[in-house]
């Protein structure tokens, strides 16, 4: 086993990518996630790979569609309003079957908003990341190991899934420092499976490949869409994940992800010391939303606690997945605050005595 | 071991956020669970820095350090706004060359280091941090000598190995104090 090391999440992420056989990588700069790009920067062209700063957040993402068309492992990276910037993008490889992946490593919004931690692109990137029917798959690392492991996971998942993959992380995990045991051999792009649709020159060897998301005649389009949801539909059957920690006897359930749910932990560890039975689920896919496990835990919990950095997302999928059949409450920060353990605890403390 | 939360705070060039990394090195290779998180908000725009580390055989949940029981303090901006924080019994390190301020609470133990000046006059300059790192280290009893010893020669590149000396003594005069 390799060594354990210290590196910053957002480093981390980047040298997990280059593990897994990504050598293309077209980035912008914007804080919290810099580091990510600055690491790509020093680290690509010495593996013969490529680092491009692109003009603009736009631009790399339509670099990212082209170098995914040819079927290299393509990503980019940005924080949230310059993701606001690469949903066009991300439709159209969507639309087109595209595999890549976006890092969206979250800060406080709307608009220019903050640099602080956030989770408030949760409905962004679960909901619409880009006009159209579509989904993508988002993943959401709470440690830097994870963040580590879920980037081989999320390339392999968008590759066997012709879909691309984001991993919604905040700055919190971006900046801090923990330690990571990276994979003990880096994968070269040779080792990766072939795709067979990409468009990458044949010399007049085979039919020519055709990567495209314009379908003019509208019942193609409806046909191709259609085939695509019931992809999404396998998707959200087999490739559902969660942490579960102290759910087995839980009163009530804490649904917190990413940095929040190590906040969550924390209170849990509290309320527990004081004899409140609580548990969390932490969803480590957000699409798909982890459905099962929550339907499971509704089945013994009195209620529900969704504990978010924005004004409320996540609480609607908690609601819809128990189907409505216990409370569900919310609590969280937005703008760039972390909700304190201590918060968390006087929430579920109050929930406790408007249950007796 | 009890847990550390540590919190170091200053201004940027002090070696603040190295501090911060050579304890969790030194957790880390102690086989602890260590986490390290710097201020990278609006705060460092003004030129103020800081960054929280927290050392545990437990698992860590939040990496946040809101009630430190270790605080360094190398300004006087940084002492006024973190001191109340600290926690009861917790333990305090500040430069005293630089903050001319005596901590009025009586709930936790503080040490006033002339950090920056017994740099100048040792030869030791840009290793105040170090001096007040050592004062640390024997303050809470975490990590010895030869643990930080330890740490330097693994982070520090072998070609630049007569910095883990510099350093070293910088470690034993705040130690020896």
């Amino acid at each position: 086993m390799s060594d354990k090391v210290l590196m910053k999440g957002n480093e981390a992420l980047a040298q997990a990518a280059i593990c897994a056989g990504c050598r293309h990588f077209f980035g912008y700069p914007i804080t919290p996630q810099t580091e990510l790009a600055a690491y790509m920067s020093k680290t690509m062209p010495k593996i013969g790979g490529t680092y491009l700063q692109a003009e603009s957040e736009i631009a790399a993402i339509n670099m990212v569609q082209g170098a995914a068309a040819a079927g290299v492992r393509a990503m980019t990276s940005s924080s949230s309003p310059g993701i606001s910037l690469k949903l066009e993008g991300i439709s159209y490889m969507a639309g087109a079957d595209l595999p890549a992946l976006i890092i969206n490593v979250q800060r406080g919004g709307p608009g220019l908003g903050g640099i602080q931690p956030s989770q408030s692109d949760y409905d962004l990137a679960t909901k619409a990341p880009g006009h159209g029917d579509l989904h993508i798959l988002v993943f959401a690392p709470s440690s830097v190991q994870e963040m580590v492991d879920l980037v081989s996971h999320a390339f392999d998942s968008a590759d066997k899934y012709r879909m691309p993959a984001m991993i919604l992380a905040d700055g919190l995990l971006g900046q801090m420092m923990e330690p990571v045991v990276l994979p003990e051999k880096a994968k070269e792009p040779s080792e990766l499976p072939k795709k067979e649709w990409a468009a990458c020159g044949h010399e007049g060897e085979r039919k020519h490949n055709i990567v495209n998301s314009l379908y003019l005649q509208p019942q193609e389009l409806e046909d191709v869409v259609k085939a695509r949801y019931e992809r999404y539909a396998k998707i959200e059957a087999d490739e559902q994940m969660c942490e579960k920690y102290m759910t087995e006897d839980a009163d009530f359930v804490i649904v917190a992800f990413g940095a929040c749910s190590r906040i969550a932990k924390s209170a849990i560890n509290i309320a527990r010391k004081k004899g409140i039975k609580v548990g969390l689920i932490r969803p480590i896919t957000l699409w798909p939303f982890p459905v099962d496990a929550l339907k499971e835990a509704a089945k013994n919990a009195k209620a529900f606690l969704s504990v978010e950095m924005n004004m409320g997302q996540m609480v609607n999928d908690v609601k819809l997945a128990i189907e409505c059949k216990k409370p569900v409450e919310f609590f969280g920060h937005t703008g760039g605050i972390i909700p304190t353990p201590a918060e968390i605890v006087a929430k579920i403390e109050k929930m406790q005595e408007e249950i007796k | 071991m009890t847990d550390i939360n540590a919190l170091f705070a200053g201004f940027g060039g002090q070696g603040i956020l190295f501090m911060g990394k050579m304890l969790a090195y030194a957790g880390l290779y102690g086989d602890k669970q260590v986490s390290w998180m710097p201020s990278y908000g609006p705060e460092m725009r003004g030129g103020t820095c800081n960054c929280g580390v927290c050392i545990s055989d437990e698992p860590i949940c939040s990496p946040l350090v809101t009630t430190p029981n270790v605080f360094v303090a190398m300004n006087k901006p940084s002492l006024e706004k973190f001191i109340n924080d600290v926690e009861e019994g917790g333990i305090v390190i500040l430069d005293s060359t630089l903050i001319d301020s005596v901590v009025e609470r009586k709930d936790i133990t503080v040490y006033y280091v002339p950090a920056t000046q017994l740099a100048a006059d040792n030869e030791m300059s840009g290793l105040a941090n170090m001096i007040i790192m050592g004062k640390m280290m024997a303050a809470t009893g975490v990590f010895t000598l030869e643990d930080m010893e330890k740490t330097f020669r693994k982070i520090i590149p072998a070609k630049k190995a007569h910095l883990v000396e510099k350093n070293m003594e910088a470690v034993k005069l705040g130690a020896a104090l």
